[in-house]
């Protein structure tokens, strides 16, 4: 909370001229409320908290620190590093090695050379492991945020930057990716816990919300930008850039389940599930949230 | 040496907007680490923008200034072109400047 009111008086006290994209907003309400008024009767477009929320993070969509990690993640991924002193260029992150344009919309999918569905942040660990020689159960056993973590992290926004604008559409050829999508089906609509809690508790329903956040529909395509679509995503409460792993992390431990494990299998079939039911979804990642 | 800044310079008519977002930690010296002990200071302190080499603007920022701090403003005069460079110092005495062509 720190942070998100001392970023907007800052905003406020450096500006020298208002923030364009309240005025643009504006005015589609002035017209708004104008074509309102032409119909008499008609209902006032009346200002909700979701309308307030979202003109919010439109505001801090001009300056949104996903840039810094997006630039770090860029460096990282050219620079030589690790025992191999190599570049994470040659990684095949499913399109082919090196491609990284397109390649954030069809993950997870399937990896012969692992013989496993891979999301994008387990994929990336594989390619510091097998290119730059470092440890993979090292840096899975990391705390997020610190360590290598904290450079994959970097690498996942960069990776899903370069994919901002395209449709998700990961593939289902194989079996594998089949079987991924229907565990993950399975862990989202399973009950447990001390309070009996599952994914689709919260999310399986249009129009619920957390507070003041609104709770995506993930059993089928939510829209574009919205869930599996938005993350990564730096979060303005605490300062942080969370990956897809960390978010599933903390959905984990908000229904006080035990942590999974870094790049688990539950974790990417979760990812499997949500990203094909976004299929056609675009992807604003990364995004900014609260 | 700081990590990079992001710096977006675009001019319209007469006016450029300058946007720059800044890596920084911007610890306020207030907060305590798990063990309790204070986690010191680090903020910017200074901040100074230049239009091609010539001070355009300085400001004094202190430690409630956000952490990844985010700062616009806009300039007269400048063409596409133009190099627009800004510098902040730490408490530290950690100095980065970073440097954008006016598109």
């Amino acid at each position: 909370m720190k942070a998100a009111l001392l970023w907007a008086t800052v905003g406020a006290a450096l500006l020298t001229s208002p923030v364009l994209p309240g005025v643009g907003q504006a005015q589609a309400q002035a017209q708004a409320q104008a074509q309102a008024q032409a119909q008499p009767r008609a209902q006032a477009p009346a200002k909700t908290t979701a309308d307030g929320i979202a003109e919010y993070r439109k505001m801090l969509e001009d300056g949104n620190p996903a840039d810094l990690f997006e630039a770090k993640g860029e460096g990282l991924w050219k620079q030589k590093c690790g025992p191999r002193n190599a570049s994470l260029e040659n990684c095949n992150l499913g399109k082919g090695p090196g491609v990284v344009k397109g390649a954030f919309v069809e993950l997870p999918r399937w990896f012969e050379d692992t013989q496993r569905v891979q999301d994008l942040e387990s994929r990336l660990v594989t390619c510091m492991e097998t290119l730059q020689g470092f440890n993979a159960t090292e840096i899975a056993k990391t705390e997020f945020g610190r360590g290598e973590q904290v450079n994959v992290t970097a690498l996942a926004t960069y990776i899903a930057a370069e994919s901002r604008g395209l449709r998700f559409n990961l593939p289902q050829a194989h079996p594998a990716e089949r079987k991924s999508y229907e565990i993950g089906k399975r862990v989202f609509f399973f009950r447990g816990g001390p309070m009996d809690f599952s994914c689709a508790a919260c999310h399986s329903e249009a129009g619920k919300r957390i507070r003041l956040q609104d709770l995506p529909e993930l059993t089928k395509n939510p829209g574009d930008g919205v869930g599996f679509a938005a993350w990564p995503a730096y979060r303005v409460s605490n300062g942080q850039m969370w990956g897809m792993q960390l978010r599933l992390n903390d959905c984990f431990r908000q229904q006080r389940f035990p942590f999974p494990g870094f790049g688990s299998d539950v974790t990417i079939a979760l990812g499997s599930y949500m990203g094909v039911n976004a299929k056609g979804a675009q992807s604003i990642a990364p995004a900014i949230k609260r | 040496m700081g990590d990079p800044m992001r710096i977006r310079a675009q001019v319209s008519a007469n006016t450029t907007t300058v946007r720059v977002l800044m890596s920084h930690e911007m610890e306020t010296g207030q907060r305590r680490d798990p063990a309790g002990k204070v986690i010191p200071a680090w903020f910017i302190q200074e901040v100074s923008a230049a239009h091609n080499g010539k001070p355009v603007l300085t400001a004094s920022w202190g430690p409630s200034v956000a952490k990844n701090p985010f700062m616009r403003f806009n300039l007269k005069g400048a063409k596409a072109g133009d190099k627009v460079s800004v510098t902040w110092t730490d408490n530290k005495g950690d100095k980065r400047t970073d440097e954008a062509v006016v598109a």
